[in-house]
């Protein structure tokens, strides 16, 4: 995701900014990188040498060797050993810079991902309700890897200050008049590089976003392709489509344009500055001020010294994206964990489920990075306004009310998942809030709408990660009637389910969800609409084991049945509760028996659409 | 059901295997002439771009043999050869410059052609090859592929034809100077192919573990997160914790063992380079005399060494690149050449308006790939009648059903609509008179009247307004936050699953099509939505011919004539009420669908 290319950057902020990360990436894995800078700067010390070693031996070796009389073995020996050991000593520490700057990296990418990751596993839930998942998704995968884009030039970079230092010493000791070129030609192409880079930031933004929307064109396009074709619109779609391909293609001719511009100017600019040297030097070797060898050194070097400029400069491309995103990172981390009080109070065996005055208030969704055409998200918060009633240990009870009434945000709370605005939940007494997080996992397992398995084995979707026999699984299984179709998999209860697993029905998922409640033994078993894609006959068998056998086997000592709530839109399922809850405005608007709320006219009318919708 | 061979390719380009790069590079330059064209300017700028850098050795060469004697320098001439090269150096960069341009339009044309004829020929293509799990794959082709594609012609085509021209500028020059010093040196470039090639392979290797791990890392991640209810009620956040730091670690080595290539390739490059110029001097002085070298030439052989390694090395790091884009490709030709199936008439005969009467005659169909899905079909359905059709899950009636509307041709027998067979009529005729409703109700990112809108081209306000009374929706629609204003967000997920369909029915109703095709959603629909549903769906059938896929027992029993698919033919056909009679196929559907969906017994009993 790119922020829109819109006006020219800001180059002192970021660069502050962007030195501030690279300081903070050194000190998270400080031997890496200082390794990796030492390598850096044992090259380009390396690299100098080289320069003057090929001059040294064009002096006494090649120009006597092959002009003059000749040279002993000897010296022509320690030549070539000479240069093919300062060859190795380059080799070898470009090897270890490349080696430990990837370490570092690497070492950088695992530290911040798992903060990330970590921050997501403790806060509270409303941070992922109040984000899609694909943005968290993004903060973990593709910012972490761009926050890092920076530290791949950066042990080169820091280098190049050295490299410019032995490179000018190396020519002063020469001739002066051989630094001055280099004085003029090198900050000259410094100039050239940041011009080119800054003018062309901007039409590359553009045409990153760019490609951003004609992605979403066509997946939007093809997503649809059947109802393009029988509505005729594929002209349409084509003509959006080439639409933002020209778009595209304006952009990309603009970088290209400027690239054509200066590209050229910058690679040749260092032949140029050979030439000038080799005539400077001519001149110089004709009054006798220098040796051939010396030239020799001296338009080595020039020829060398093209690429760390390029490096550096690549540096400062990725910069500006690489700040982006470790703000977003940031933005992550800054998030405070949920507290966790200590000690925790303990809750009895029977509970009873309370909430006294509960009002709850969603956060709206931001939807993060802008798309194409975005369309602001439609339909009001859902809100619990004065929400109380009671359940008695092992009581059954039925929960109604109309689409977005709230009764899932009521399980969330139950849950612990989140907290109340004001009022209270308590679970025997407890206020759910002073259990911590997680503190209520033990106490109630809620069965929720959207069935989510993860992609494992059934068993260990069914245990999650806690020792349980294998007769208390079987047991859960039966009472789910779950058993049958749970044998008849390829490897049973071994079989990998989930997205790239054994397909399983809606109805199969749901059965395998309720058995997973089951195995924690829970006081309280809440059931949000998670049998609608069961068969009638198996639900109702279903609950009547749960309220009857739980289906799992306890201690001598627990005594009684789980507390039960369900929300249902079957009257079946109501009917077969101990008493109805009816939620309406943000609360209890009546409570009892089925029958008894018929006399209400809006609990009514919402059971004759139950009804009808049966039929 | 078969997918079509798009959704068969792997990502991994390991399809181009038995392939080679050349004949992708011909198939692709015949696919896209302007390549052609472009060449000379590819040869142009290669010479400039290599032709600035080799002047430099050459230019060092004759100063040192021409203008430099024991007698003194020549400046006259030093001049003279460093003025005239770097005239020439200038003009090499004037002539970069406008090559490298015309480069990138050519470059960037090519690509845009690309882009818009391969998501053009998607939409051309016959929906038979539209399957659920090939669209990813597609969209694919037509975003990244192409992008990788403009990667590649941004560095790494541009590589490989400098880099190439160098290489060989370089050799034939250092052959002029001394043929026995260009073997010394290429003695010891030599291996360095072998070795390089050894690495790429390892590190390609590396790499595609790296991706593996990069994509498990990614799913627990993603679990973590969509799974964060279930994590937390279920007291699983610490598992979670350490599967995910698992994850990490496991990249984390990887990274490691794939960075091991990455730090060994170019020190190896290096080195080797300085042992050529190091054998290159020791050779060169000790038999330069016999050989012919002068010391201007030799020093001029060291300067065109460094000319040389570095192009192999940018080569051996492209090589990577160069596949990914060439196997990505093949892959968008392939695309372009798929053929498309349903061919327009040449001729056509005009469709009659209102209640069509359909006849199906020896209709087969088998998918491109092969599997057969429909067997010799034949059946009349009346003008006006409602037809359920129903089967489990590849018998054959989605299908069928798509064959009505022509969104496939049959591979024998014919499908008539209102007594015109499919294939004669128009385009235009066609969608005004048959008009399906897919499942999933799709909508545009757009106003809910827009999309009720596009039910027919050139309809206004009044029409759609009538629409929605005709259906009975005008109380749903003024339940809505911004009634018929209301924006249906990215593909309509600003509503639930029912009221998207509500709008697609409205659009089926501005159409007005003679024959209505229906393939019920199989997703639970929350009950108050249910009722409007129904009726809407009533009052569309009045007046066309309906044919649904039903999801429902209700649709069945109200319709005209059941059609029971089995094995990809009709199995049994007749009123709800005969066919539960007879007791076959049907009737079993009927039992288990009655299990699932209404409680048992009459209303008001336990």
């Amino acid at each position: 995701m790119s922020q829109p290319g819109a006006g020219p950057a800001v180059p002192s902020s970021v660069f502050r900014r962007g030195w501030r990360l690279i300081r903070l990436s050194i000190r998270t894995h400080p031997l890496a990188h200082a390794t990796a800078i030492m390598g850096a700067n044992v090259f380009a010390l390396a690299v100098v040498g080289f320069t003057v070693v090929v001059g040294r031996v064009t002096d006494e070796v090649i120009v006597p060797g092959l002009d003059g009389g000749g040279v002993s073995r000897r010296s022509l020996l320690v030549a070539v050993a000479t240069v093919v050991g300062i060859g190795v000593v380059r080799g070898t520490s470009i090897m270890v810079r490349r080696w430990f700057n990837m370490l570092a990296i690497a070492r950088t990418q695992r530290t911040w991902r798992l903060a990330v990751t970590d921050r997501f596993l403790d806060a509270p839930l409303d941070f992922h309700r109040s984000r899609p998942a694909g943005l968290l998704l993004a903060h973990a995968d593709a910012d972490v890897e761009v926050a890092t884009a920076m530290l791949m030039p950066l042990a080169f970079s820091m280098s190049v200050v050295l490299l410019a230092v032995a490179s000018l010493v190396s020519l002063l000791v020469v001739h002066p008049l051989f630094a001055c070129v280099a004085l003029l030609l090198f900050p000259t192409l410094t100039v050239l590089n940041r011009r080119f880079t800054s003018a062309v930031e901007a039409p590359a933004a553009l045409g990153q976003d760019a490609v951003g929307v004609l992605s979403g064109i066509a997946h939007e396009s093809l997503d649809a392709v059947m109802v393009v074709k029988t509505l005729g619109r594929g002209g349409e779609e084509v003509d959006r489509f080439t639409e933002a391909a020209r778009e595209l293609r304006g952009h990309r001719l603009d970088v290209g344009r400027l690239r054509s511009g200066y590209a050229p100017v910058i690679y040749a600019l260092p032949n140029l500055g050979i030439l000038v040297l080799l005539v400077l030097g001519s001149w110089l070797v004709g009054r006798g001020s220098v040796s051939i060898g010396d030239v020799v050194r001296a338009m080595s070097l020039f020829s060398i010294l093209t690429l760390p400029m390029e490096i550096l400069g690549y540096m400062f491309q990725e910069m500006p994206r690489s700040v982006v995103a470790m703000d977003r990172i940031n933005r992550v981390l800054a998030v405070s964990p949920e507290a966790r009080p200590a000690p925790v109070p303990a809750v009895g065996e029977r509970v009873a489920v309370e909430f006294d005055s509960v009002a709850y208030a969603y956060q709206p969704v931001d939807k993060g990075a802008s798309r194409m055409g975005g369309a602001k998200q439609p339909g009001p918060p859902p809100v619990l306004a004065d929400l109380s009633f009671q359940i008695q240990p092992g009581e059954s009870v039925a929960m109604v009310g109309a689409t977005g009434s709230g009764k899932s945000t009521m399980v969330s709370l139950l849950c612990g998942l989140v907290q109340p605005t004001t009022g209270r939940v308590l679970l025997g007494g407890v206020d759910v809030s002073d259990l911590g997080p997680d503190g209520a996992a033990g106490v109630v397992a809620p069965v929720l709408q959207e069935t989510f398995l993860f992609a494992d084995t059934v068993r260990a979707n069914l245990t999650l990660g806690h020792d349980i026999s294998a007769e208390e699984i079987d047991a859960a299984l039966e009472t789910v009637a779950a058993d049958g179709f749970v044998e008849a998999l390829s490897d049973g209860l071994d079989t990998v389910v989930g997205e790239r697993g054994a397909t399983l029905s809606g109805g199969q998922r749901q059965r395998l969800a309720i058995a997973r409640a089951l195995l924690r033994r829970p006081r309280v078993l809440v059931l949000d609409d998670s049998t609608s894609a069961v068969d009638p006959t198996i639900e109702a068998g279903i609950l009547r084991n749960l309220r009857v056998a739980p289906g799992t086997r306890r201690a001598a000592s627990d005594a009684g049945v789980p507390t039960l709530l369900v929300i249902a839109h079957r009257l079946a399922t109501i009917r077969m509760a101990d008493r109805v809850l009816f939620l309406d405005g943000g609360r209890i608007a009546a409570s009892g028996s089925h029958e008894e709320l018929l006399d209400v006219p809006a609990y009514a009318a919402l059971a004759r659409a139950y009804e009808e919708a049966g039929q | 059901m078969s997918d079509g061979d798009l959704g068969r390719e792997t990502e991994t380009g390991d399809g181009i295997g038995a392939v080679g790069a050349f004949a992708i590079l011909r198939r692709g330059m015949a696919a896209s002439p302007e390549l052609r064209s472009g060449m000379v300017f590819t040869a142009l700028m290669a010479l400039a771009v290599a032709g600035s850098k080799l002047l430099v050795p050459l230019t060092i060469q004759a100063v040192l043999d021409g203008a430099m004697t024991p007698d003194g320098v020549s400046m006259g001439r030093v001049l003279v050869l460093s003025g005239g090269a770097a005239v020439l150096v200038i003009g090499s960069i004037q002539l970069g410059r406008v090559t490298y341009f015309r480069l990138v339009s050519m470059a960037e044309n090519v690509l845009y052609g690309l882009r818009v004829r391969t998501f053009a020929h998607l939409h051309r293509l016959s929906l038979a090859e539209h399957t659920a799990s090939s669209k990813g794959v597609m969209t694919a082709r037509v975003t990244s592929d192409v992008e990788t594609l403009t990667r590649f012609a941004q560095w790494g085509a541009v590589a490989w034809i400098i880099n190439s021209v160098q290489i060989v500028a370089v050799l034939v020059i250092m052959s002029i100077y001394s043929w026995q010093l260009t073997l010394v040196t290429l003695s010891l470039h030599l291996p360095l192919i072998p070795i390089l090639r050894w690495m790429q392979q390892r590190q390609l290797i590396a790499y595609n573990l790296l991706r593996s791990r990069v994509s498990e890392t990614f799913g627990v991640i993603s679990e973590s997160v969509h799974g964060v209810e279930v994590v937390r009620t279920y007291g699983y956040r610490e598992p979670t914790r350490h599967r995910v730091r698992s994850a990490v670690d496991a990249q984390y080595r990887q990274q490691l063992v794939a960075a091991r290539y990455f730090s060994l390739v170019l020190p190896i490059s290096d080195v080797l380079g300085v042992a050529a110029i190091a054998s290159v001097i020791g050779a060169g002085v000790w038999w330069g005399g016999a050989w012919g070298v002068s010391s201007g030439e030799l020093v001029a052989f060291v300067f065109l060494s460094n000319l040389l390694v570095a192009p192999m090395t940018e080569l051996g790091e492209v090589l990577d690149q160069t596949q990914t884009a060439l196997a990505g490709w093949w892959k968008i030709l392939n695309v372009l050449d798929t053929p498309v199936e349903v061919v327009d008439p040449v001729e056509p005969r005009p469709v009659p308006d209102g209640a069509l009467e359909v006849r199906a005659e020896a209709v087969e169909f088998s998918y491109r790939t092969g599997g057969q899905v429909l067997r010799g079909i034949d059946v009349v359905l009346p003008a006006g009648a409602s037809v359920a059709v129903v089967g489990e899950t590849g018998s054959g009636k989605t299908t069928f059903v798509k064959l009505l509307a022509r969104l496939a041709d049959p591979t024998a027998g014919r499908v008539l609509v209102g007594g015109v067979d499919l294939r004669d009529a128009s385009p235009e005729d066609r969608r005004r008179a048959v008009r399906m409703v897919p499942q999933d109700g799709f909508l545009f990112d757009t106003t809910i009247r827009a999309n009720i809108g596009f039910g027919r081209a050139g309809s206004g306000d009044d029409d759609v307004d009538a629409a929605i009374d005709m259906l009975g929706l005008r109380e749903w629609v003024e339940r809505l936050p911004d009634g018929l204003e209301t924006m249906a967000g990215e593909r309509g997920e600003g509503l639930s699953v029912g009221e998207r369909q509500l709008v697609a029915l409205a659009r089926a109703q501005l159409g007005d099509p003679g024959l209505l095709i229906l393939d019920e959603a199989t997703s639970a629909v929350d009950p108050e939505t249910e009722t409007a549903l129904e009726r809407a769906l009533e009052r569309l059938a009045v007046g066309r011919t309906t044919v649904s896929v039903a999801h429902r027992l209700s649709t069945a029993e109200r319709s005209d004539l059941v059609l029971v698919f089995d094995d990809g033919r009709i199995a049994e056909r007749g009123t709800h009420a005969e066919l539960l009679e007879s007791g076959g196929i049907y009737a079993g559907l009927h039992a288990s669908w009655l299990g699932n969906t209404r409680t048992a017994g009459m209303p008001g009993t336990p």
